[in-house]
């Protein structure tokens, strides 16, 4: 057995009533969210779909002419097996209207502006749709900043925040996703024949086991090296947690005031709601 | 005085920072237990404000002699009433408090000693704290207040249990948390049950425990309201994470047999502790 084994059931109950509870306090019973053909956007839509119902689901593929067409293969299949609402908006236009404008050779550039042309989408058909965005960042990529600010990363309610890569494998079976979507090499698919694990250098597995101790458990760099762990590989990842803080956090505001947004002026979301 | 009465657990879902909505739920459950000919009802700790209240706190508190508290007071002309709030004192320290209402007046108030700061919780930057733990006489009962975390120090419960209480009185804003597989169901769950087994086996004395539901921010509450026995055994529960009622019978046969067959009240030796705390002196402060 894992250490990081969920309780898939007991964990839908939470996230749904999560999702359901929040929006409800700001009046929204509709979600949107990108659906890559990925377990991450998958897992959140079948949530969503449980929470909202699937009619009030929109899920929207939005793949650039360069994407892998399996992704979109396996995100249909997800369509169809949770009877959700889809769309289709190729940012194919949107995004090479910039990059005819800026020529951006480097790849992690061209990633990030992707990215973001799915966000602008996003966040336009959430007016439509009239619902909110839902994201699909899990723990893993967060703690690591394995992703796109203002892009990806972007969301309104975040089912799947606190959940390891292991245990969205987990969450993913229990929901009965396909298992071509489940089963295949994650990807951002931003570029051809990328995998997340090579570019990361590592494998998710890995990079689970030692979050899990390090944030969850609280241990030490010492007790990471008594437990096994390479020093280099406790360095590599404490690095990564600490400087993609920037991207957990709104932007920085330099107080001159008495009272500061975000410094001293402390209200959550739900304020009255 | 033979204790035999209903205690209604009212597990709600309170709105943060919205008193007049939070209200209008207490009215609604303070009837429905009216109607089923409850002696008590209890909520869950700061029921009328909502828990993660920041720079709310002193927003929405409330003085003893509210409008707010003044409607509750007069509905306990039919049924005793416990409800959590921000307390605004007379001193203008804000704190965290639960009120036990009685025909038509504030019979005991319990401000929140172990307020609790670490981890997820701010509550000692927004709250000052309670000094005091007293038991007190309703026409129910002999019973004790706790809040939340004032209930993992034992020396609360063990204040009440020298104290003869017949029952504790829990009211608490517990987060939902722990998904794994270590048991079945919420971590969070769990460890608040054995405490109040434990505390109900070793102080001999009923435990009525009402948590909140809802979610704040993402943080959840995990409900889980029960009532427990002298003997450490569940009487009654309020099972998963939605808004519930309970009700709980208590009595003092049940804490009369508990006692004779295992008298610990009597054999405990609260003296020696007081004599080891004298002897202990200023290492018992805070360091």
């Amino acid at each position: 057995m894992n250490r990081l084994d969920i309780q898939p059931q007991l964990v839908e109950d939470i996230l749904v009533r999560f999702l359901r509870v929040e929006a409800g306090k700001f009046g929204f019973t509709r979600a949107v969210l990108g659906l890559s053909g990925g377990i991450d956007s998958a897992v959140s839509c079948a949530l969503a779909a449980r929470a909202f119902g699937a009619k009030n689901v929109l899920a929207v593929m939005m793949p650039y002419k360069t994407s892998n067409p399996d992704s979109e293969g396996d995100a249909r299949q997800v369509v169809a097996k949770l009877g959700c609402e889809s769309r289709k908006v190729d940012i194919s236009k949107l995004a090479d209207g910039y990059f005819d404008t800026v020529d951006v050779a480097d790849k992690i550039r061209r990633g990030n502006v992707m990215a973001r042309a799915r966000m602008i989408v996003l966040y336009d058909l959430s007016v439509e749709w009239r619902g909110l965005v839902i994201g699909t960042s899990n723990k893993t990529e967060i703690l690591l900043g394995y992703s796109t600010q203002f892009g990806d990363a972007a969301s309104a309610l975040n089912p799947l925040g606190d959940l390891y890569k292991h245990q969205i494998y987990q969450l993913a079976r229990h929901l009965e996703l396909p298992s071509s979507v489940v089963d295949k090499a994650p990807s951002a698919d931003l570029f051809q024949g990328q995998t997340d694990e090579a570019e990361l250098g590592f494998t998710y597995a890995e990079a689970d086991r030692i979050l899990e101790l390090m944030v969850d458990q609280r241990y030490s760099v010492d007790d990471l090296l008594a437990a096994g762990f390479a020093q280099d590989f406790v360095a590599k990842i404490g690095r990564r947690i600490a400087l993609n803080q920037y991207k957990r956090l709104p932007p920085v505001i330099a107080k001159l005031s008495e009272r500061t947004v975000n410094h001293d002026f402390r209200y959550l979301r739900s304020w009255g709601h | 005085m033979p204790m035999d009465c209903r205690v209604v657990l009212a597990q709600v879902e309170p709105t943060l920072g919205n008193v007049a909505l939070n209200l209008e739920t207490h009215v609604r459950e303070i009837r429905a237990a009216i109607d089923e000919q409850a002696d008590i009802v209890v909520f869950p700790e700061l029921s009328l404000t909502g828990y993660f209240l920041k720079d709310q706190t002193s927003e929405v508190a409330l003085a003893l002699d509210s409008a707010e508290l003044e409607q509750i007071a007069d509905l306990s002309r039919r049924i005793s009433i416990v409800v959590g709030f921000a307390e605004r004192g007379r001193d203008g320290r804000v704190y965290n408090a639960v009120a036990w209402f009685e025909d038509g007046e504030l019979l005991e108030l319990h401000r929140k000693v172990h307020l609790v700061h670490y981890g997820m919780f701010d509550e000692g930057r927004d709250f000052a704290p309670g000094e005091r733990f007293r038991a007190f006489e309703s026409k129910h009962g002999r019973f004790g207040l706790l809040i939340c975390e004032d209930m993992w120090h034992v020396g609360s419960s063990w204040l009440h249990f020298l104290s003869n209480v017949d029952a504790l009185i829990v009211a608490s804003a517990g987060p939902a948390r722990g998904v794994t597989e270590d048991e079945t169901g919420l971590r969070s769950t769990h460890v608040w049950n054995k405490i109040h087994d434990t505390l109900a086996l070793l102080y001999q004395t009923w435990i009525v425990y009402v948590n909140r539901v809802g979610s704040e921010d993402g943080i959840l509450f995990g409900g889980g309201s029960r009532c427990v026995d002298p003997h450490g055994r569940e009487t009654a529960a309020i099972a998963g994470l939605e808004p519930g009622r309970a009700t709980a019978h208590l009595s003092s046969d049940v804490l009369r047999r508990a006692r004779v067959a295992t008298p610990l009240r009597r054999d405990e030796k609260p003296w020696i502790i007081a004599r080891e705390l004298a002897r202990l002196g200023s290492g018992a402060q805070p360091q």
